[in-house]
């Protein structure tokens, strides 16, 4: 099994779990999350004093998956979280050990 | 008088028809007692004591008791009570939204929590002496008598020598609101770093060295520039609504107290944003609402003074609510909430000692500069000098202040407030009438701005040396890193996703 962390466009995210739902992905984990990448930051000006945010709101979206799912997953996500601009974000994959569902105590690619 | 007054009231509370029979038999009964003693007034004379109410004028004319004199007039009572709901309003949540809104998250509370306690301990310094300070007679120019310690002798009945139609209690309570929000408006130069047991002390000393006296030169009936009211005034100068006493005197006390505090651990190097714009403008609405029972309410009455106040209250409001986002918007590209919502209250405090005293185009004039004013302050003045005052009290209540009482003495005029002419007698003994008409009034409101920043500026540097040497002023640096609301007040603004 594979977990995939994507940082996103907060606007990109209704459209990239929509895509997901309909190829048959169940679940994902949605966070709020600030960073800074290639795009860098903004600034802001209130009253006297202006300031460069250094963090972007973004979305990191988890979702874990059996390994012959992950490539469609992926797929997805570019083709949904891409607008062709600078801070578009980022894909991790990484290997996931166990998975156990709290419910049933189900284990493995049961559990995803 | 008493005993007419009294039977009338308890009536109140019984059946209409069963009150009516007992205010007949008291009236009759109280004429009755009269007439043994003096002659009882003639229809003509009573007539006249009604007319005095609707003309906001002495209830006794001519020196007659009446049955209408002693009694607080309904409609001038019931706008002065609205009136005081509405400057507790600009505090409670106003300011501390407003204010609250403008600090960082960690904060936040202790910005309330600023507010809430300067709201009961003025309120208990007011009831014990702070009023009688202010308003009793016994005094001199510069501070009040001490008849009304605890309130004592302050009832239903007005107090003529400042509302002829207003019960004293009222009157008191609604000038208690102004003496409330005035050391919460200090909060903002000071906020997210100032111990609180240091504030509660600091603003205990600094009512009786600033607040009390010049309230009392300034509104007292003989005091020092009482230019309207007292024929024997030093300073022949004016203020409506507390141009001098409220704004100049948090504005500068605030200054100097973040010169001596210090800047926030930070300053300069981390962004200290606003964590909540929305309360921003939540609070500055509110504190627009209530601005009309600060201004209107300063006539003391619901006439046509108030009337006036109300109308160049909302044109200067609007009006600088407008200019300064739109300066803002041609010199730094863009115009922002905060811009709109500096202006609405730069417009108000730049309004507050002229709104009872000039015309509707002397208003939008007020609007114009108190929206430029006050932006060029906060813009630049502050990062040229580099004091961090952290919600800007002094660059718009400072300098607005300052620069109210500079164009009330431009722009008063004798037709619209006929008090500043000669058919106020005080006004013609001391001389404000001429110097409102020949121009030399602005020297007056010169000499009053000068005045109150003195006062306010010593009295500060001594009380905030003095706190210092006593308790410290600022907490540990722990403290303010995590944030005065869970160092100093053990909760937090937002606790979590649940």
């Amino acid at each position: 099994m594979k977990k995939i962390e994507a940082i996103i466009r907060p606007h990109k995210l209704d459209e990239v779990r929509e895509a997901l739902q309909e190829a048959g992905f169940r679940g994902l984990t949605v966070t709020e999350v600030k960073g800074f990448g290639r795009q860098g930051g903004h600034s802001e000006i209130y009253r006297g004093s202006e300031y460069t945010i250094n963090f972007l709101p973004k979305v990191k979206i988890e979702l874990v998956c059996p390994n012959p799912s992950l490539d469609k997953a992926v797929d997805i996500i570019l083709k949904h979280a891409k607008t062709g601009e600078v801070g578009d974000g980022k894909i991790f994959i990484s290997a996931v050990e166990e998975v156990i569902r709290v419910r049933t105590e189900e284990t493995g690619e049961d559990a995803v | 008088m008493n005993h007419r007054r009294t039977a009338h009231r308890t009536a109140a509370p019984y059946r209409r028809y069963f009150s009516l029979a007992l205010l007949f038999l008291s009236v009759t009964h109280s004429l009755l007692a009269q007439d043994s003693l003096t002659t009882a007034p003639s229809l003509e004379q009573r007539v006249a004591g009604l007319e005095a109410y609707l003309n906001n004028a002495n209830p006794s004319p001519g020196g007659h008791a009446l049955p209408s004199s002693g009694i607080a007039g309904p409609g001038h009572n019931g706008w002065m009570m609205t009136s005081a709901a509405l400057v507790l309003f600009m505090t409670l949540p106003g300011l501390a939204l407003f204010y609250g809104g403008l600090v960082r998250r960690k904060n936040v509370l202790s910005v309330l929590a600023q507010c809430l306690g300067i709201a009961g301990l003025v309120t208990i310094l007011w009831w014990a002496v702070g009023y009688s300070l202010v308003f009793s007679d016994g005094g001199n120019a510069v501070l009040g008598g001490w008849n009304h310690l605890f309130l004592s002798g302050v009832g239903p009945a007005p107090d003529t020598s400042y509302a002829y139609w207003v019960s004293e209690n009222i009157f008191a309570i609604y000038q208690m609101m102004f003496a409330i929000i005035t050391p919460a408006l200090i909060v903002g130069a000071i906020a997210e770093r100032m111990k609180y047991s240091a504030v509660l002390l600091f603003v205990t000393a600094w009512m009786f060295l600033v607040y009390f006296p010049l309230a009392h030169m300034v509104w007292g009936a003989n005091g020092l520039m009482n230019g309207v009211w007292n024929a024997d005034a030093a300073v022949r100068s004016i203020d409506f609504a507390g141009g001098t006493v409220v704004h100049m005197s948090s504005g500068w006390s605030a200054l100097v107290l973040c010169l001596i505090l210090g800047k926030r651990i930070g300053f300069g190097r981390e962004p200290m944003l606003p964590h909540n714009m929305v309360l921003v403008m939540v609070g500055t609405g509110m504190l627009w609402v209530g601005w009309y029972g600060f201004n209107a309410g300063s006539a003391l009455a619901a006439d046509g003074i108030a009337a006036n106040a109300f109308v160049t209250t909302t044109l200067a409001a609007a009006v600088a609510s407008f200019v300064w986002p739109m300066a803002e918007w041609a010199v730094r590209g863009k115009p922002s909430v905060l811009g709109f919502c500096s202006g609405v209250v730069s417009g108000l405090v730049v309004i507050t000692p002229a709104c009872g005293f000039v015309d509707v185009n002397g208003a939008v004039g007020i609007g114009v500069v108190a929206g430029l004013v006050p932006f060029l302050a906060v813009w630049k003045l502050k990062s040229w000098l580099g004091y961090d005052d952290a919600l800007d009290t002094f660059g718009v209540h400072g300098v607005g202040g300052t620069l109210g009482a500079i164009v009330t003495g431009l722009a008063a005029s004798p037709s619209v407030n006929p008090n500043l002419s000669a058919a106020n007698a005080a006004a013609q003994a001391n001389g404000l009438a001429g110097l409102a008409l020949n121009g030399g009034l602005v020297l007056e409101q010169l000499k009053a701005a000068g005045l109150t920043l003195l006062l306010s500026v010593a009295a500060t540097v001594l009380i905030a040396y003095a706190v210092r040497a006593f308790i410290g002023l600022r907490p540990s640096a722990s403290s303010e890193l995590t944030g005065l609301d869970i160092a100093e007040h053990g909760e937090e603004g937002y606790t979590g996703a649940h």
